[in-house]
């Protein structure tokens, strides 16, 4: 066994060690608090097993995976719309100047303020229903894309563009193999805080104008009292991003190889 | 006089063909003038070292001839034609490499015939000849993350010859490399230079380096950037360092420059 796998596993181990010893305080704590010390009310914090139970249930019923299928088609749709638009405003304004004074001060204007307090006026334009969540997640999203895209292609190295000139480049070659790799990273970057902000806000938004989604099930448990099931769909969220983030760390690990290599 | 140097441009190369000409170019930025009035010839297949302590002007000179920036006065001409901008007929090898990060050691040489639109085949086949002319057979897909200093520089020489340029300009290209590796590719740029003749200019703040290599030595003067003294080499090569006639000449170039530093003040 190679010495690098051997640090891997180890690292690999300690995670596990982490997420475990968190899971043991949490049950340690609510079971310590239902039997014994009686600090608050038990049903404010249900153990890690009551949550399972009811992710079961919700799974068995069908409700669970209704939900996630709402959320994600949300999430999927808003941030494609975001990534589609982030990187062509975004290649437009970091390659053209005169367009890069006119659209910069109005983004730096919009930038600061946060999403959530255009949500109502989605819903007000757009109805209760898909569309109002999918411009909102597509508005949200839209920024970090945008900026890191802009960014990415402001910060490309004179001496590579001076370079693949002096090898016959024209004004398009120079855009595609110069400029465009070279901001590739931060345009992933980008799109990978995008799809997490997506993330963030469509449980927001769920929980202000939905009937279905994770967002809606956290917030209708509340109505009804259910903690498990609130806890259910918090740690379904984490889950996902969880599961999301490995996938999007792949694609790019693969993307960017050259700059792995780098690395190592 | 033993081996060499004639200080004026010598009589018997007038017959060879005029490369590169320059012609009263001049370059100011704002109030601070960079370059003085040069007017210099530059012939066909000759290897010339444009000598000088930083501030002469001699990468912007070699920038001119690159066509990345104009002279604000006067001309630069090749092949009698005034320059307007870079071209794939003038390749340029930078200090700092200059390769794309995210192309491999051979996709970064297969770079000018690609932009040329040759078949794929064939852009691998020439990449992969000049890869092994300048020693990297072998490392054709490396990453140039993963090639120490010396193999960088040797992947951007070999990226700037498979482009087949008639003028080869090259802006303090061993300047980052350690000594020991500096030396040798001196001796691999030479080999490569007998072999694939090109009109090379080459900058450069090493005395030594400049005599190991060049044909025509171009002494820059500072404040303002402007040509010094131009000596013609007819040293025969391999050039020896320890040799007399190299260590005669090394030291009066050596004073030269002493001068010029001193100009600017600061030792």
């Amino acid at each position: 066994m190679s010495a690098e796998w051997r640090k891997r596993l180890s690292t690999g181990g300690m995670r596990c060690v982490a997420i475990l010893l968190f899971l043991a305080i949490w049950f340690v704590v609510s079971m310590g608090n239902a039997h014994w010390w009686k600090f608050f009310n038990p049903v404010l914090l249900p153990t890690p097993i009551e949550v399972v139970k009811a992710g079961i249930a919700a799974w068995q019923s069908g409700e669970l995976q209704d939900n996630i299928l709402a959320s994600m088609a949300r999430v999927l749709q808003g941030f494609a719309i975001a990534a589609i638009a982030g990187v062509v405003v975004g290649l437009a304004v970091g390659t053209w100047r005169p367009l890069e004074r006119l659209v910069e001060p109005m983004i730096e204007l919009l930038r600061p303020i946060p999403p959530l307090a255009f949500l109502p006026m989605m819903v007000l334009w757009f109805g209760i229903g898909e569309m109002s969540k999918i411009a909102f997640i597509a508005y949200a999203a839209f920024f970090p894309v945008f900026t890191t895209t802009v960014e990415g292609i402001k910060y490309v190295d004179p001496v590579l563009l001076r370079a693949a000139s002096s090898l016959g480049a024209s004004r398009a070659d120079l855009f595609r193999h110069v400029v465009l790799p070279a901001a590739t990273p931060s345009i992933i970057t980008g799109l990978r805080l995008g799809f997490g902000l997506s993330f963030f806000v469509i449980v927001a938004a769920e929980f202000i104008a939905a009937d279905s989604g994770l967002g809606y099930m956290i917030n209708d448990a509340r109505t009804f009292f259910m903690v498990s099931q609130m806890l259910l769909g918090a740690v379904v969220i984490g889950l996902i991003g969880f599961g999301v983030n490995i996938l999007l760390r792949s694609v790019e690990g693969w993307l960017l190889r050259w700059r792995v290599a780098t690395r190592g | 006089m033993d081996a060499m140097l004639a200080e004026a441009p010598a009589a018997a190369t007038d017959s060879r063909r005029v490369k590169i000409s320059i012609r009263g170019a001049e370059k100011r930025f704002g109030d601070m003038v960079a370059l003085k009035g040069v007017d210099l010839d530059l012939y066909e297949n000759s290897f010339t070292c444009l000598l000088g302590p930083s501030g002469c002007g001699k990468s912007t000179l070699l920038n001119m001839i690159a066509g990345f920036t104009q002279p604000s006065a006067g001309q630069v001409l090749v092949d009698g034609r005034a320059v307007q901008g870079p071209s794939a007929d003038r390749g340029v090898v930078f200090q700092e490499y200059a390769l794309f990060p995210w192309r491999t050691a051979i996709d970064n040489v297969a770079f000018g015939p690609m932009l040329k639109g040759m078949p794929k085949a064939k852009q691998r086949e020439i990449a992969k000849r000049y890869l092994a002319m300048v020693g990297l057979a072998g490392h054709e897909s490396k990453y140039p993350g993963n090639l120490s200093g010396g193999m960088k520089q040797r992947v951007a020489i070999a990226r700037a010859l498979a482009n087949d340029p008639s003028v080869l300009l090259m802006d303090e290209p061993f300047g980052a490399l350690d000594a020991q590796t500096r030396e040798t590719l001196q001796e691999e740029m030479l080999r490569i230079w007998e072999h694939e003749r090109k009109t090379v200019v080459f900058v450069t703040h090493s005395i030594s380096e400049a005599i190991f290599l060049a044909d025509r030595i171009v002494v820059m003067a500072t404040r303002p950037g402007a040509v010094k003294q131009i000596f013609d080499l007819d040293l025969p090569r391999p050039r020896e360092r320890s040799d007399a006639d190299f260590v005669r000449l090394e030291k009066e170039i050596k004073l030269l420059v002493r001068a010029e530093v001193q100009k600017l003040g600061v030792i």
